[in-house]
């Protein structure tokens, strides 16, 4: 069947801010599902609220609403926009549940709109675990046992039916805690009690347990004539008991035969028929007994996921483009393959190479938790690697990491090895250094049965760490290295900055031993294939091979290679890749050949189609040199994949490759602490009085000179990133002696903190002449938390126009003297009206996005065409864009993941993703944010307020704010008292430590709508820290910042007073 | 051990024998499948070849007992990327190096496996040497060169079982015991795989004839349908066989696959062509003309039937690849015959068109009745 023309218009939900478990994949399936739509004529209509994100680039649909994804707020976007469909299953769990939502509210009945790719029916069935369950029984598939228990003797009863051993999860409780694996009687009764007390419904669940069997999935596509194919097989490195997400997994399956996984396919296309998925994709998990063969299925999702982003990735199958277009109507076989061109897309990719997908944690940004991975999703992005073999793609991936590793390079000698026993004990917890502790194991002379037995990871993938580690011992006994070892050191994957560490040699002479011996890597194509048919499409990965089948064309001189900002970690994001997407889009507007160099197979940058060449490859020097080498690029653009391109432009620019844009020298003036002093100086501004110290004796001094509180961090960072504001000698000297690392070569930086400044974000764009502002946004949280924490509003709303004025009149001048060509970010703070310059940036920030969708001026674009060449002139853009509305953005926190962890905000940054809320006044445009950000602000009830003393005085305003909005005030017995003098009426509540019932109580039993917080330094006081934790665990809108507070009123004012509406971002910057 | 591989367009490649040493020639041809090595293996089809998987890690599962399609291993030679010695797997009983050392298969890890099939899919199949024991790439050129080639020749001699045996849970030279499956099916023996056997069994009491056995004498068996099996080679080498189905057709339905398949082309007055460089793996997308819907098949051809040689009047396309629009299957308009060029028995492979078994008992059934 061709095209449904009976359709119009199509709504497509987004899958919100980038959340631990959601990340920019569904920016990537959401991007390509626009643009397959809009190519076959359908007018498309967007919801997604993550400013960030390619697919809300105004040219991607045709409106695009930039709004909170709710229930409510998507039924007012039908209402207006009137649909003839809705596609829910491109924008992840987010999309979907909305979806189901809308669906039962009957909004889609309502309004005739018609649910595409899969109906509220299917989901249903697909993911109630009843439903599921009988499902899978209908055709003959099993599910592991399970049941719900409300008490021990309901416990007792299931695990009859179950038997042991069996694991038992409580119920709603964070990150999966609380459960465990019960292998008797006694251990049930045991979990059960504590899981009972521990779930917030005292509820547990208990299930058969299947911790340690092999783990694969398979993702499935199906069309209207159901035709059935299977895109992709992935096994997991780890076994069971490890959530997906945080599973180092591999691609094809390595350890089935045939038969076994022929088996498997029968099974996934069974399932996909009986659940019902019409037309799309859908990911299915099963877990294989390693004993004996015996599958059972896991779960299945009947949309596009991680893994399917994955698996595109993997073959160059495009998923979430063809899952678009079957769900219009087309057949398989009547879409092309786009790589092979002559070929269909109703076919089952086959490939040439192994490619190993591994996880990023940030286990470091929060100390407080403990390094577990389990069954809940911890990590916050991932790496690919594509090899000839598999060690040599577990290699390029853990390079890919960025977290200090080169390879499966342990960092421990064979003199410095761990003990046994921690060995054996961090084998037999998963915890995020897993990998390295087996390379550790093997070298420590654990046979491989040992460590099967500790970790059941099977083990084929234990001899290929083994084969790793063997060789690495044999190169660390060995010199001069003989060239065949070399070789296969490179086809085992090892970097030569591994090489150059086992061998006690500068990485430099490595690569001058290689290149004189003529070993290099080749690079081959991923075309879905296996070279069967001719591919067209230039994806490429290097290897060490015979042949090499890139085609450079040596006189174009018109090439530019773009590097990429690798995994997503905290602070540095889909931002990021936003920006060079936009960069190589840029390119290919000028006429320029753009390459893509990145290792992050979530993102729109690592599609095919974005760029002229794509390079799936770790960022590193040796591997990008590989590539300039090749490709003899006119030029690298570094600026805007974010720390990872910009901790190459001196080795870069040093081997004399030529980097676009700012020079180097002026990435070191601003990034060098001394000569960023004398460059603040020569343009007569101010930076907060600041010094360094090596040791306390010199920290308490200079402290001392410079006047509590202090802004420190070290130079050198061991594990955390440890920035901390500090109130006191007592506190420097904790600080100084057990968090950091401080001596003569890694001194400590301190900086006068300047509590309740005003912080303040600029970007611009300058071509070395014309310096135009991008957006001035004002944080409304003060100074001392990170920027990319903050929610900050553009236009600013407090700020006077004088400060305004002066804060431009300094960005033009820093522009100036730093000859920025392209993009750059000033941090400011202002206090008592005078400006104090915090950080510059000369590359593209995180806010890039934010003010190109507020303001609607592509920056990062025109950032790329002024490397090139063009002015700003040239390109119409020679003076600020003034906005009338307002538009605000909001962080979002994993803090829900981190049982532990405090949500107080500081100078360390914990935000995952951000959301945008865009609207004609403050209130409205805050209130938005919050909705988007998941804080249901309350229209009326109870509001608990408790801070501290420093911050009573302005509490004022807000407490009077809520009062006179008829919220009734319940406080803490200070802050209360405080209220109370004021004339505002105030009841106390306990603290926890102050007997029962206390605040905690009643946040339990639902007594209070939303709580404002305050407290000094971290976790100063266990009271003030069991009130934050309640609003995670309850789900509670919550300040921990005046400020913050404040504007939070204001939403709720706004959203009391004003019907939310709705508008197109379209309509906001035409 | 280092061994070379020589093409007969004079273009080597390097590697590493994982067997030891030895010196073999065949029709180079790569196979797409990422699993299934040991069905592959064991594939009488692939006589007279020299096997390169395009996955580039073989060996990961091992060898077990159940997962073979002969008697024993058929490959002339086997070329990998990656040999893997430590296999993981509850079935596998040895590892794949000891299994073909055993068949004394020659086999070369350590090969840029992909520049190999690229070449392959550009110049088209080509015969090819391997060898550890003389390295003179000319002289092994020259031997490439003076290989026999496929086409005309009779391969399937070579691989058919030279006396008549039945099948159950494998071969079995006493006649089929009590119960009595539905129907007799006689299989002719042209290097057939063991899984059509097995898919057979389900519904037949299956006899396997060796490749020469006349019309008459199949025909005096009585049986309800034939079955005319996968098998190495030129089908044009075969034309005693042509002959015999020539005699078969219209007296029992006939279900053919592969080599029965361009046989039973042939037999129908047709012609069958060479295909640049095959169809080999198990990914290969075919149109069901008949229903609308795609199968993901197994193939393994290098020949195919030239459907527009074929009288229309007579004889139907039934599928079509969806890759390269060539037949993939056909039946008689008015004669219970019909035949597949994939595998429907897959191992290795896709169980998408197990059904053709079905249809081949249908069609039994409906002539036992109106017989």
């Amino acid at each position: 069947m061709p095209r449904r023309n009976d359709l119009q218009k199509i709504l497509i939900i987004g899958s919100g801010p980038i959340i631990i478990g959601q990340a920019c994949e569904f920016d990537y399936s959401g991007t390509q599902a626009c643009k397959a739509l809009c190519e076959e004529g359908f007018e498309v209509v967007l919801v997604n609220s993550n400013p960030a994100t390619i697919m809300t680039d105004p040219e991607m649909a045709d409106r695009t609403y930039l709004e909170p994804i709710t229930p409510e707020v998507v039924a007012k976007v039908i209402e207006k926009e009137r649909p003839d469909a809705l596609l829910p299953t491109l924008g992840g769990q987010t999309a979907l549940n909305t979806a189901v939502k809308v669906a039962e509210k009957g909004v889609l009945e309502d309004f005739g709109v018609e649910m595409i790719g899969a109906s509220p029916q299917v989901i249903y069935k697909a993911e109630d675990r009843e439903l599921f369950r009988a499902a899978m029984q209908n055709i003959g598939l099993r599910v592991p046992k399970s049941g719900i228990a409300r008490d021990l003797a309901q416990a007792r009863q299931i695990a009859q039916e179950i038997g042991f051993p069996l694991i038992i999860r409580p119920s709603f409780t964070l990150g999966g805690t609380g459960g465990g694996v019960a292998y008797s009687r006694m251990d049930l009764d045991l979990l059960v009690a504590q899981g009972l007390d521990r779930s917030l419904i005292r509820e547990v669940m208990l299930e058969e347990s299947v911790i340690g069997w092999k783990e694969y999935e398979l993702e499935v596509m199906r069309d209207k004539k159901d035709n059935v194919v299977i895109i992709c097989s992935i096994e997991n490195f780890d076994p069971m008991g490890i959530h997906t997400g945080d599973s180092i997994t591999v691609a094809p399956a390595q350890t089935l035969t045939d038969k076994e996984y022929q088996l498997m396919r029968d099974a996934a296309m069974a399932i996909i028929r009986e659940i019902g998925v019409e037309t799309g994709g859908s990911n299915i998990q099963f877990a294989v007994n390693p004993e004996n063969g015996e599958m059972v299925v896991i779960e299945m999702n009947p949309r596009v996921s991680r893994s399917s982003a994955l698996a595109s990735k993997v073959t160059g199958f495009p998923i979430a483009k063809i899952a678009a277009k079957l769900a219009v109507g087309y057949y398989l076989d009547e879409l092309p393959n786009d790589i092979t061109k002559e070929t269909r897309a109703s076919f089952e990719p086959t490939i040439d190479y192994c490619v190993v997908k591994i996880p990023r944690w940030t286990f470091e940004k929060f100390p407080d938790t403990e390094d577990l991975i389990t069954t809940s999703m911890k990590s916050v992005g991932e790496v690919m690697a594509i090899g000839r073999t598999f060690k040599e793609a577990l290699q390029k991936g853990l390079r890919s990491l960025e977290i200090g590793c080169f390879g499966l390079d342990t960092g421990w000698l064979n003199d410095v090895l761990p003990s046994r026993e921690e060995i054996e004990k961090n084998l037999l917890t998963p915890n995020s250094k897993r990998i390295f502790y087996l390379g550790a194991a093997f070298k420590a002379g654990f046979k491989c049965q040992e460590i099967y037995a500790l970790t059941k990871i099977d083990p084929w993938f234990l001899q290929q760490v083994k084969q790793v580690i063997d060789l690495e011992q044999e190169i660390a006994g060995q010199k001069p290295l003989p060239l065949e070892r070399l070789k296969k050191a490179k086809k085992y994957g090892f970097s030569d900055r591994q090489l150059s560490t086992l061998t006690k040699k500068a990485e430099e002479e490595i690569r001058d031993e290689r290149k004189s011996a003529g070993l290099h890597p080749v690079y081959k194509l991923v075309d879905t294939c296996a070279a069967e048919f001719e591919a067209y499409t230039p994806y490429y990965y290097s290897t060490y091979e015979v042949e090499d089948e890139v085609r450079v064309d040596p006189t174009n001189k018109k090439k530019v290679v773009i590097l990429g900002s690798g995994p997503n970690r905290i602070g540095q994001g889909i931002e990021f890749d936003y920006c060079c997407v936009h960069a190589s889009l840029a390119l290919r507007e000028e006429g320029y050949t753009s390459i893509m160099v990145n290792s992050n197979p979530e993102t729109v940058s690592t599609d095919y189609d974005i760029s002229d060449r794509l390079y799936f490859e770790p960022l590193t020097l040796e591997d990008v040199l590989h590539i300039v080498e090749k490709e003899k690029p006119l030029g690298v653009i570094v600026q805007f994949g974010g720390q990872t391109p910009l901790n190459l432009t001196v080795p870069l620019h040093k081997v004399g490759v030529p980097i676009l844009g700012t020079s180097p020298d002026s990435v070191d003036r601003a990034e060098d602490r001394k000569r960023f002093q004398v460059l603040l100086k020569k343009l007569g501004l101010s930076q907060p009085p600041n010094g360094t110290a090596v040791n306390l004796k010199e920290a308490i001094q200079v402290a001392q000179q410079i006047g509590y509180p202090v802004m420190v961090r070290p130079s050198y960072v061991l594990g955390g990133r440890a920035m901390r504001i500090i109130y006191d000698a007592a506190d420097l000297k904790t600080y100084i002696t057990s968090a950091v690392l401080v001596s003569g070569e890694h001194p400590v930086l301190i900086d006068k903190f300047l509590e309740d400044a005003i912080e303040v974000d600029v970007d611009a764009i300058s071509d070395g002449k014309t310096i135009v502002i991008g957006g001035i946004m004002e944080h409304i949280e003060e100074a001392g938390i990170h920027s990319g924490d903050s929610a900050c509003v553009l236009p600013p709303h407090t700020l006077k126009p004088e400060v305004c004025a002066q804060i431009k009149e300094s960005t033009r001048a820093l522009a100036k003297e730093l000859g920025v060509i392209g993009l750059m970010n000033i941090q400011y703070a202002v206090k008592n009206e005078r400006i104090y310059v915090l950080e510059v940036n000369p590359r593209a920030s995180r806010t890039i996005p934010f003010i190109s969708k507020a303001t609607g001026i592509p920056l990062a674009k025109l950032a790329t065409k002024v490397m090139l060449g063009k002015s700003l002139k040239e390109m119409g853009l020679t003076s600020e864009k003034e906005i009338t509305h307002m538009a605000i953005k909001e962080s979002v926190f994993p803090f829900d993941r981190f049982p532990g962890v405090d949500i107080l905000l500081g100078p360390e940054m914990k935000s995952t993703g951000e959301v945008m809320g865009i609207d004609a006044s403050f209130g409205l445009a805050f209130a938005k944010s919050q909705l988007a950000a998941g804080q249901m602000l309350p229209a009326a009830g109870n509001v608990l307020l408790s801070v501290r003393d420093h911050d009573k005085p302005a509490l004022c305003t807000v407490a009077e704010k809520f009062h006179q909005m008829g919220f009734d005030i319940l406080a803490t017995r200070g802050t209360a008292a405080f209220l109370n003098q004021k004339g505002i009426p105030a009841k106390i509540i306990l603290k926890v430590s102050e007997g029962r019932p206390h605040v905690v109580d009643c946040i339990k039993n639902g007594d209070i709508q939303m709580v404002v917080n305050t407290s000094l330094g971290k976790r100063r006081t266990q009271d003030s820290y069991l009130i934050r934790r309640a609003c995670v665990e309850y789900h509670l809108p919550y300040a921990t910042t005046i400020a913050s507070a404040y504007a939070m009123a204001q939403g709720i004012a706004a959203i009391r007073h004003n019907q939310l509406t709705v508008k197109t971002i379209q309509e906001y910057t035409s | 051990m280092k061994a070379l591989i020589a093409l007969e367009d004079g273009t080597i490649f390097e590697g590493e024998s994982f067997t030891g040493s030895g010196e073999i020639s065949g029709e180079i041809v790569f196979n797409t499948s990422m699993t299934g090595y040991q069905e592959i293996l064991t594939d009488p089809s692939y006589k007279g070849q020299i096997v390169t998987m395009t996955y580039p890690l073989i060996g990961n599962y091992g060898i077990n007992q159940e997962d073979i399609e002969s008697r024993h291993v058929q490959v002339e030679g086997f070329i990998v990327h990656e040999y893997q010695p430590f296999y993981s797997n509850w079935r596998a009983n040895m590892s794949l190096a000891q299994y073909l050392k055993e068949n004394k298969v020659l086999s070369v890890e350590g090969v840029d496996t992909r520049a190999l099939t690229r070449h392959l899919r550009l110049k088209g199949a080509m015969k090819g040497v391997i060898s550890t024991l003389d390295l003179d790439p000319v002289r092994l050129v020259k031997k490439a060169i003076n290989t026999p080639s496929l086409v005309g020749r009779d391969l399937v001699r070579e691989v058919t079982w030279p006396k008549p045996y039945y099948w159950k849970d494998g071969p079995v030279e006493e006649p089929h015991p009590v119960p009595m499956k539905p129907y007799r099916v006689v299989a002719l023996d042209l290097g057939v795989k063991f899984n059509i056997l097995r898919l057979l069994e389900k519904e037949c009491t299956v006899l396997v004839l060796p490749a020469h056995t006349s019309a008459t004498k199949i025909l005096s068996l009585n049986p309800d349908g034939i079955f005319l099996s996968n098998g190495p080679g030129d089908p044009a080498g075969v034309g005693y066989v042509v002959e015999t189905v020539r005699r078969l057709i219209g007296k029992k339905p006939i279900f053919g696959i592969c080599l029965g398949h361009q046989i039973l082309g042939l037999a129908l007055g047709g012609k069958t062509f060479k295909l640049k460089f095959g169809h080999r793996g198990a990914n290969q997308p075919v149109k069901n003309l008949l229903s609308g819907r795609v199968e993901i098949t197994a193939q393994n051809h290098g020949f195919c039937v030239d459907f527009d040689s074929l009288d229309q009047e007579a004889v139907e396309l039934t599928h079509l690849n969806l890759n390269d629009n060539t037949c993939e299957g056909i039946r008689h308009r008015h004669l219970p015959v019909f035949g597949v060029q994939y595998h429907p028995e897959n191992s290795p492979g896709p169980h998408d068109a197990s059904y053709l078994f079905d249809q081949f008992f249908e069609l039994m059934k409906k002539h036992k009745i109106r017989g």
